[in-house]
C-alpha cells in the first residue's frame, strides 16, 4: 500500500516528508515501546505510534522504516520533525486511536508482521 | 576500501543524556552507508547499536561505542564503567527490565535490548561483574 494511500483512508495529515508519499509498505506495526519495534519490524513497515519524542524517529532511522503514523490525534515536538526531515521519513498524524487505525489499515489490506513469522 | 583497510570509529556516551541519544548510532550507520556495506547488514548494526548506546545511557554512569570496520567484518564494542549486571542470565531474558518509569515513559525498557541485540549479531559476548563495568562485544560478518 501506497503511503499516499494511507494518509487518504485515515483522514492523515503529513507534516514531514511529504515529498515522499510514493513509497510503498506491506506491514504494520503498533506500539509505544520502541525496544519491542526494534526487536519485531522490518523495513518495509510503516509505524503507528502514540509515542511522540525523538527516539521514535531514531528508531525508524536505525530500521529504514519509511514512515510513522501518530495516532490519537498526537503530533511529535519540533527536535522529531527535523530529525524525520534530514532522514527521509514520512510523518502523518490521524485523529483515530491506535485501535481504530489498526482495524482501517488492515482491512484496507495492509498487513501485521506476525505474518511473517517473526513474532514468537 | 582496500583489503588493509580499517575504519574506526570512538564515541563517548554520557549517562542520562536523552537529548542527544541516538548521535552514535545513527553516526555509525551513515558510515556503514557510505562503505557500502548491504543494506541488511547495516540495519542489524545500526539497531544493535542503538540498543547498546540506549543501555549505557539509561543503566550506567557513562561508557563508549568503539566500531571496527573491515572489508569481512564490523565488530562492535559497548563498554561502560558500572555499575555492571549482577545476573546475566536473568538480564539477556525477554521483558526481564530494570529501567524506571521515567526511562519507559519514553518508549525503553521494555526487556527487549540485550535479546535483541544478540538477535541482530553474528557473534555476542557480553561480560559483566556487579560493582563493576559491562562490555558488550559484537560481531557482524560482511558478505556482499
Amino acid at each position: 500500500m501506497y503511503l499516499y494511500e494511507i494518509r487518504g483512508i485515515l483522514d492523515a495529515e503529513v507534516i514531514a516528508g511529504k515529498s515522499r508519499m510514493d513509497r510503498e509498505v506491506e506491514f504494520a506495526f503498533g506500539a509505544d515501546l520502541m525496544s519491542d519495534v526494534l526487536a519485531f519490524v522490518n523495513e518495509r513497515t510503516v509505524l503507528l505510534t502514540g509515542l511522540t519524542n525523538p527516539q521514535v524517529v531514531r528508531t525508524a532511522e536505525m530500521m529504514d522504516i519509511a514512515a510513522i503514523i501518530y495516532v490519537r490525534g498526537k503530533r511529535p515536538d519540533a527536535a522529531s520533525l527535523e530529525l524525520a526531515e534530514e532522514n527521509g521519513i514520512t510523518i502523518m498524524w490521524t485523529p483515530y486511536t491506535l485501535y481504530t487505525t489498526s482495524g482501517i489499515l488492515y482491512n484496507a489490506g495492509l498487513k501485521g508482521i506476525d505474518e511473517l513469522g517473526v513474532v514468537k | 576500501m582496500s583489503t588493509q583497510d580499517m575504519v574506526k570509529l570512538n564515541y563517548r556516551v554520557y549517562p542520562e543524556d536523552f537529548a542527544k541519544a541516538g548521535d552514535a548510532s545513527s553516526n555509525t550507520k551513515k558510515v556503514l552507508k557510505k562503505l557500502g556495506i548491504p543494506s541488511d547488514i547495516t540495519r542489524r548494526a545500526a539497531v544493535a547499536t542503538y540498543e547498546a548506546e540506549m543501555n549505557i545511557i539509561i543503566h550506567s554512569s557513562g561508557g563508549e561505542i568503539i566500531v571496527n570496520i573491515w572489508t569481512t567484518k564490523i565488530e562492535i564494542i559497548a563498554k561502560d564503567c558500572g555499575p555492571g549486571i549482577p545476573d546475566i542470565d536473568k538480564a539477556m531474558q525477554k521483558g526481564y527490565s530494570t529501567a524506571s518509569d521515567h526511562v519507559r515513559e519514553m518508549g525503553f525498557g521494555a526487556g527487549m535490548g540485550l535479546p535483541n541485540m544478540k538477535r541482530c549479531s553474528d557473534g555476542f559476548l557480553i561480560d559483566s561483574k556487579g560493582g563493576e563495568g559491562t562490555t558488550v562485544t559484537m560481531i557482524f560478518y560482511i558478505d556482499y
